[in-house]
């Protein structure tokens, strides 16, 4: 059975010397860009409720803003539930099964 | 009879075929392979192909329905695609093995029989093995034995199923059965194991991420999916399967958050989306089987197309965890493209492919009335993007510089991904060609305003929860770690059974060694050595009230025994003389 390696090892990009260009992200200022027109369609996406004729078939689903409220609140639930109970529950170290 | 192959005979034939060819020869006979078996299938008329008795049992070698084209057509497009990706490995055992396996689902979900079926899914377990062991590390070689054991038990179970049916209803026919009675039950879990359910579900978020850079791709596709098409073509429409699918749903999310391999955060991805096929299967109205089967058509190929990127990104930095990537947007613009294609397919945004298929089964449960397991596929439809969605691509390609610097992916896995993401938006833009395809005529129309902006504010508030969470710091931070789940059992279950079986049955084992081989034997030999002078002597120490005298007493005794010099010998020769004499007079 003929031994091939899995992976490549890591290369030295061409530019890795130290003069390559700074990513788009590199600049906090784009990041903080990037962040507030996320924040202007979270916004406008919550106004959009307002202003459509909503085909539901579950009663609370023409409630305002309820799709918006159960994503943020699950994920938040989600994240905390994840950290504070799963996480002590079943975090070990690395070598534990070995 | 007509004039094509078995839709599965030509990639088993074709594999076994591989260890003649090499380099570009190879190449092209991998790629060619899955196109003329995708012929072959077309020129196949529905109906019931290459039946034969045996054993007085109708073998039915294929079975064309609706319900099987569509898993076979997605099966063929996804061995070509995992091919191409797969087209740099030199490695023959993942050759074969890899288009076996993709042969073995083809097998399977063909079947038009038990027994048929039951060889297949079998070498389904086997292919599946070696495309684990072919990454020939300890991990591997561990999560590759698991694997084994884990799909031979399930295997098992469904023979055992399948034998306890046959005898009962003296039919093979891989049919609608529904739960009713033991064979049934053995049958269902059986394809729960490769369907991976809860608790059953640890043999794939233990070995998908330790296959090979292509195996997982493989492995991804197959062997869930065949499980899927056999619980629709026989348990549609159980009530069991909304319950399990919703559990399958909802829990894998919450280990996803705190998985730091991010090719294990997409295998517990890939339950959760199972869940949502199983949901579909067990609703059971023509509405959610099409959803069902939809999505597992979908999910083969968003799914496929997260585990090529996350591939891609293993084999050039050789680095798969969360804590050593990021930061690779630089490096790899084109792998971070399409993983962002796959993560907004798999999040289901409206015009990429999961939509048109997960709010099929969302409508079907909500037509049902099914509130708490609408709310469940929902919170798992925030979920998913929250940790496939947003989780993989960040932390990959974002999040902080992690310092690594490499090359693109390679220009056939650019390929591989590109074709996959094209057809992930093509199928999300239009998605009536996925229609046509499915096992129910439908008119189902995903566009709708409410489907779209409710779908949309779903997924920006959940990303906003993200953003705010990481921002503020609560997000948690990923570590180098373990996380115990349902596998505890059997790897320190095992554990724990093998040194208690150790401490009882070998204690239980030296404790007779003691009594039974040396003590009782050994006090034996010691006694009848000199039966005569041990009694005496032990006479001596019952009688003797003091030990004062005992060695004197030991001497005598011993030497007596030593001469024969007792008592009673002397009366036995007195007696013998006696009659000696008494004889001689008495007979002279």
């Amino acid at each position: 059975m003929k031994k091939t390696p899995e992976h490549e090892p890591p290369q030295a990009h061409p530019n890795a010397a130290g003069d390559e260009k700074p990513g788009i992200f590199d600049n906090p200022r784009n990041v903080r860009r990037l962040l507030q027109g996320f924040y202007a369609c979270v916004v406008m996406l919550l106004l959009v409720d307002l202003f459509y004729h909503k085909h539901a078939l579950f009663p609370w689903e023409e409630k305002f803003g309820f799709y918006a409220i159960y994503g943020f609140v699950a994920c938040v639930i989600l994240v905390l539930v994840a950290k504070y109970i799963l996480r002590p529950l079943v975090m070990r170290k690395e070598d534990y099964y070995d | 009879m007509i004039n094509a192959l078995p839709p599965a005979v030509i990639l088993i034939v074709g594999a076994l075929l591989i260890p003649l060819l090499k380099g570009r020869m190879k190449q092209a006979w991998m790629l060619l392979l899955p196109i003329a078996s995708f012929v072959n299938l077309l020129s196949i008329p529905p109906g019931s192909h290459w039946s034969f008795s045996f054993l007085g049992y109708e073998l039915v070698l294929g079975q064309l329905d609706r319900l099987s084209l569509i898993f076979g057509y997605i099966f063929h497009l996804i061995a070509f695609i995992t091919n191409l990706y797969a087209l740099h490995v030199e490695d023959r055992v993942q050759n074969i093995a890899g288009l076996a396996y993709a042969g073995a689902a083809l097998g399977v979900i063909f079947a038009g029989d038990f027994f048929t079926l039951f060889v297949f899914w079998e070498l389904l377990t086997i292919c599946a093995t070696f495309l684990v062991l072919a990454r020939r590390t300890p991990e591997a070689f561990g999560a590759g034995f698991r694997y084994f054991m884990v799909h031979v038990a399930g295997g098992l179970c469904l023979l055992a199923g399948i034998l306890l049916h046959v005898q009962q209803t003296g039919s093979v026919a891989v049919t609608f059965l529904g739960l009713n009675g033991l064979a049934s039950y053995l049958i269902f879990i059986g394809v729960g194991v490769n369907c991976a359910w809860p608790l059953l579900h640890t043999w794939l978020t233990d070995a998908y991420p330790a296959s090979t850079v292509t195996g997982t791709i493989y492995l991804s596709a197959f062997t869930t999916k065949a499980a899927v098409y056999l619980l629709a073509r026989s348990f549609a429409g159980t009530d069991a399967l909304i319950w399990i699918g919703a559990v399958m749903a909802g829990f894998p999310i919450f280990y996803a958050v705190i998985e730091n391999d991010l090719r294990r955060v997409l295998a517990y991805s890939l339950i959760n989306q199972v869940g949502f096929m199983v949901v579909g299967i067990g609703i059971g109205t023509e509405l959610a089987v099409n959803g069902a089967v939809a999505h597992a058509f979908n999910d083969i190929l968003f799914k496929g197309l997260l585990f090529m990127t996350m591939g891609a990104v293993l084999y050039r930095t050789g680095k798969i965890n969360a804590t050593d990537l990021g930061g690779l947007y630089k490096s790899m613009p084109w792998t971070c493209a399409f993983c962002i294609v796959g993560a907004a397919s798999i999040s289901a945004f409206p015009l990429f492919s999961g939509f048109v298929s997960k709010s099929m089964v969302m409508e079907a449960a909500a037509h049902d009335n099914l509130r708490l397991v609408w709310f469940v596929l929902l919170f798992a439809s925030a979920g998913v993007f929250h940790h496939a969605g947003i989780k993989i691509p960040f932390f990959a390609f974002y999040s902080h510089d992690s310092g690594l610097r490499c090359k693109e992916a390679p220009r056939h896995m650019l390929l591989a991904m590109g074709l996959t993401a094209f057809l992930c938006i093509f199928i999300g833009s239009f998605p009536q060609y996925l229609y046509r395809l499915l096992p129910y005529a439908t008119d189902y129309q995903p566009y709708t305003v409410s489907h779209v902006v409710a779908q949309t504010q779903l997924l920006f508030f959940s990303a906003l929860a993200f953003t705010l969470l990481l921002l503020s710091g609560i997000y948690p931070a990923e570590i180098r770690s373990v996380n115990v789940d349902a596998d505890w059992v059997y790897r320190k279950g095992g554990r724990l059974f093998y040194s208690l079986s150790d401490r009882i049955f070998n204690g239980l084992n030296n404790w007779g060694d003691r009594i039974f081989v040396r003590g009782i034997p050994g006090a034996l030999a010691r006694f009848f050595a000199d039966p005569g002078a041990n009694l005496q002597k032990a006479g001596a120490r019952l009688t003797s009230g003091s030990s004062r005298d005992l060695a004197a007493i030991d001497a005598a005794i011993e030497r007596r025994s030593r001469l024969g010099a007792y008592p009673v010998g002397i009366g036995v020769l007195l007696a013998v003389l006696c009659l000696s004499v008494m004889s001689f007079i008495f007979f002279w």
